[in-house]
């Protein structure tokens, strides 16, 4: 089995880096303080990388579109219009910017229950269209990106400073706390998630053949959407916007695994989505030196796959 | 048998399904016919729930459609749509190994290869079936649909267009193969088919439509007829007893 082998294969690489990552460079002097800012990054990339995987994959069967991201859905420039309204009227000294665990809480909760007002349209039995739903986030999430950028250029430049920091993600300084009810909220939707992959394989052939095969569809799309939602919030929060990764990753793992299950392709995405991030922090931090975060690689990597999958779906 | 009742399907102002009541019998093949744009897909996807209707009932064995659960249904009722468009790659074994789905939930036994591998016999797939579908034909990839449709093994069966794209051959093939899901398992089929004489040949029941209305319906010989047929075609046809069938002479 191809599919098998590659796995192990992606699996084996994910460790080398996970080890890797963790104990270059230790000695018996500094060895606890790496090790305390270590584990906690190298936890939070994995996360991170995981949710972003999961939730593409999720959006593109949920959408039947190989180029589609649940950055459509609006939640990351929601996530940006909270940071800046804060900014904006508290200042960059207020404690919701600089309390991470308010911050984290506040982030989650205001991108739920947006998500939640977005869904409603789609929760009502007879307005099943999920494109008038995309449609509708896509327009709001234009209206939060112009709003802030609005308010960023009436701002202070030195309270400008600290927004561009929230605008790429970053693993650095991330709350230990935080990063234990992340990683519990995201292993909770992934193990509550594997009952389901048989059924999002049936949803991958497309709506009239799911319902044909007796699938309720209103419930398995609703479903999805709250995974979907649940898992950006959470991961946005964490550590910022990171747009491509999940395009890239999945279809990365389309192309190596050459399968439809959902099993395989969560798995395989989840690792590559790991390998990608922990190899580009590797690279950035300890072999450049470069302060650069890591997502504005990954955006320019991504951005440039984006155009080529344009471009050979275009050609097919 | 299920009853169709006074189904009206709007799409704005405009009427597609106007009033429309029939039956599909049991044990019988149902064709519908009538010119593009008669409403005939549109009928078909709301008896097998696909869409929604406006007005009207759907009644299949004795139970409303909404009564239905899906699953239930799904081992009752398939249908195939007039196009069939992926937006995954997938081997016609796997395509016609999701026919199982209602049974298997997706994890399949012994019995489930059993009804795969016949379907595929059944429309000649076994050499090809590891083949991706977009590596096909047009007709393959049609008969694969067709695969899958019959692995579901349901009682109703409903095809729209299933002649899309076959030759001849493959046309006649397929005509006959449902006859005798008809005759030997007492399969109750509804097709849409735009091919006259086939109908007339293989059919037990005709319905003709058009404008989202029943022109008539009933036997061969009452629907194959050339007042009838010039009426919902808007076009001269002349109809031939050729050993004792009928055929339409049409150019
Ligand atoms: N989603 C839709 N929105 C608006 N109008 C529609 C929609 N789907 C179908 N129609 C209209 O409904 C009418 C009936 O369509 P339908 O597909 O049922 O025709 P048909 O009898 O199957 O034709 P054909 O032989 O070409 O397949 C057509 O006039 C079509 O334009
Ligand atoms: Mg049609």
């Amino acid at each position: 089995m191809v599919k098998k082998k590659s796995i192990w294969f992606l699996a084996i690489f994910s460790i080398v880096l996970i080890l890797l990552f963790v104990f270059w460079g230790l000695n018996s002097s500094n060895w606890r303080y790496f090790l305390s800012l270590r584990i906690p990054k190298v936890t939070a990339l994995v996360i991170t990388g995981v949710a972003i995987a999961f939730s593409t994959l999720l959006f593109q069967t949920l959408t039947n579109n190989r180029i589609l991201t649940p950055s459509l859905l609006g939640l990351d420039s929601l996530y940006m219009l909270i940071q800046t309204m804060v900014i904006f009227i508290l200042g960059s000294t207020s404690l919701i910017l600089i309390n991470n665990k308010i911050n984290f809480f506040i982030s989650v909760g205001l991108m739920l229950i947006f998500s939640s007002l977005l869904f409603k349209g789609l929760f009502k039995r007879d307005r099943s269209n999920i494109m008038f739903f995309l449609l509708f986030g896509l327009i709001l999430g234009t209206f939060f990106q112009s709003l802030s950028t609005f308010m960023q250029m009436m701002m202070d430049p030195n309270e400008f400073l600290h927004i561009q920091d929230r605008m790429f993600a970053s693993f650095n300084h991330i709350n230990t706390e935080i990063l234990i009810i992340a990683f519990i909220i995201i292993l909770a939707l992934v193990l509550y998630s594997i009952k389901y992959f048989k059924l999002w394989d049936v949803l991958s052939l497309g709506r009239d053949h799911a319902i044909n095969l007796g699938l309720d569809y209103h419930k398995t799309i609703r479903n999805m959407v709250v995974i979907v939602a649940i898992l950006v919030s959470v991961s946005t929060a964490l550590v910022g916007p990171i747009t491509f990764l999940g395009l890239l990753v999945v279809n990365l793992a389309r192309e190596f695994l050459n399968t439809y299950e959902h099993k395989y392709l969560f798995i395989g995405s989840s690792l590559i989505s790991i390998v990608a991030l922990l190899g580009g922090q590797l690279l950035i931090e300890r072999v450049f030196n470069f302060s650069t975060p890591i997502s504005v690689v990954i955006n320019l990597i991504g951005g440039v796959y984006f155009l080529y999958l344009l471009l050979k779906e275009n050609g097919a | 048998m299920i009853e169709i009742r006074n189904i009206v399907k709007q799409y704005g102002d405009k009427r597609v399904l106007d009033d429309v009541s029939t039956v599909i019998d049991k044990g019988k093949i149902t064709s519908f016919i009538g010119p593009n744009g008669a409403g005939k897909s549109t009928l078909l996807s709301i008896v097998s729930r696909l869409i929604p209707k406006n007005s009207g009932e759907i009644i299949i064995d004795g139970k409303p459609l909404e009564k239905w659960q899906s699953n239930q249904l799904a081992k009752k009722l398939s249908i195939l749509k007039q196009s069939n468009h992926l937006n995954i790659k997938l081997k016609i074994r796997e395509l016609v190994s999701f026919g199982r789905f209602p049974y298997s939930n997706g994890y399949l036994t012994k019995e489930d290869e059993i009804y795969i591998d016949e379907a595929l016999d059944y429309m000649q797939l076994r050499d090809i079936q590891n083949m991706y579908l977009d590596q096909l034909s047009g007709g393959q990839r049609q008969r694969a649909f067709i695969a899958m449709v019959l692995a579901q093994n349901t009682d109703y069966i409903l095809l729209d267009e299933p002649l899309n794209n076959l030759d001849i051959k493959h046309s006649v093939e397929i005509m006959k193969m449902l006859r005798n899901l008809v005759d030997d398992l007492g399969k109750s089929i509804a097709i849409v088919i735009h091919d006259i004489n086939f109908a007339s040949c293989y059919s037990d029941h005709i319905v003709a439509l058009k404008d989202g209305k029943i022109v008539d319906e009933g036997g061969i010989n009452r629907i194959i007829h050339k007042d009838l047929l010039g009426q919902i075609y808007d076009m001269e046809f002349s109809i031939a007893d050729v050993n004792n069938m009928k055929l339409c002479v049409y150019y």
